[in-house]
C-alpha cells in the first residue's frame, strides 16, 4: 500500500495505491494524519481509490476517523474515482452521505 | 462439479491478503464474475481479520480457511480457536465493535452477510469462532 498526495487549487487529493486492509491500515493512517498536519490549510481533502484495487471494513473505520479529524478542522471530505470493487463497499457503509464521490 | 480445499496460517495480518487470494484462485473453476470474485474475497477477508483481530487479539494463534464447491456453490469455512463471541446476535449488528481502540467500524458481519448468500456464526467463549459463508455463482463471467 503506498499513499501519494499533491496539493491542487487549495485541495489536498490524496492517491491511495494497492489494498486496504487491517494489514494496511495503520501506515495509512499514520502516512495520511502526518500529511494533514503539513497542510492545515487546505479547504477540502480528496482521496482518489483508482488505484485502490481491494478495501474492506477495516478500511470503513480508518476513513471514518479520518472523516472526523479532517472536518474538525473545517475542511470537506470527497471521494474520486473508485474502482467497481471498492464502489460496493463504500455503498454498504453508507460513508457517501458524508463524504461524497465527486 | 465438486471440488475441496483446505489450509491453515498463523494469525498475523499478512495473511489476510493471503487468505483473500487463495478463495479468488479456488473459486476460477466456477467462471465467477469479477465482482463475486471481489464479493468472496471481500467477506473472506472480514471473516479472517475478525479471527486475527478478535478472536485472537494480540495472541498468535491458528486460522483455518476450507472451502467446498458444490456445483455452482461456494461454501467456505473460516475457524479460529480464539476468545469466542459472548453474544453473536449482539456481534453481526451493524457499527457494533469490541475494539475500541483503532477505530473499528464494527460493519464486517454486514459486509460479509452483503456480499454472501448465508452467513452462520458458531462460537463459543473461550474455545473460538466459526464463521460458515455460501453463494452461488453465476457462472456468468463469458457473459461480461
Amino acid at each position: 500500500m503506498k499513499v501519494n498526495y499533491t496539493l491542487s487549487n487549495g485541495n489536498l487529493y490524496f492517491y491511495l495505491i494497492g489494498e486496504l486492509d487491517e494489514c494496511t491500515a495503520q501506515n495509512t493512517r499514520a502516512v495520511i494524519d502526518d500529511v494533514m498536519a503539513k497542510y492545515s490549510k487546505a479547504k477540502n481533502v480528496v482521496f482518489n481509490f483508482s488505484s485502490l484495487s481491494f478495501m474492506d471494513s477495516t478500511g470503513i473505520g480508518m476513513l471514518l476517523g479520518r472523516y472526523k479529524k479532517i472536518k474538525a478542522k473545517g475542511m470537506g471530505v470527497f471521494i474520486e474515482s473508485p474502482s467497481t470493487t471498492v464502489e460496493k463497499i463504500m455503498q454498504i457503509s453508507g460513508l457517501y452521505k458524508i463524504m461524497p464521490k465527486i | 462439479m465438486q471440488n475441496k480445499m483446505s489450509l491453515s496460517f498463523i494469525s498475523i495480518s499478512q495473511n489476510e491478503a493471503f487468505a483473500r487470494n487463495v478463495i479468488a484462485s479456488f473459486m476460477l473453476s466456477l467462471n465467477p464474475t469479477l465482482s463475486e470474485i471481489s464479493d468472496v474475497k471481500t467477506a473472506v477477508s472480514e471473516a479472517v481479520t475478525n479471527a486475527i483481530v478478535h478472536g485472537y487479539k494480540s495472541e498468535m494463534g491458528i486460522v483455518e480457511l476450507s472451502a467446498v464447491i458444490d456445483g455452482q456453490s461456494i461454501h467456505i469455512e473460516i475457524k479460529d480457536g480464539g476468545v469466542g463471541i459472548e453474544n453473536v446476535d449482539l456481534a453481526k449488528e451493524p457499527f457494533f465493535t469490541t475494539g475500541i481502540e483503532g477505530e473499528r467500524s464494527g460493519m464486517g458481519f454486514t459486509v460479509m452477510r452483503t456480499f454472501m448468500d448465508s452467513v452462520d456464526v458458531i462460537s463459543k467463549v473461550n474455545e473460538g469462532t466459526t464463521v460458515i459463508m455460501s453463494k452461488k455463482i453465476s457462472n456468468g463471467a463469458d457473459k461480461e
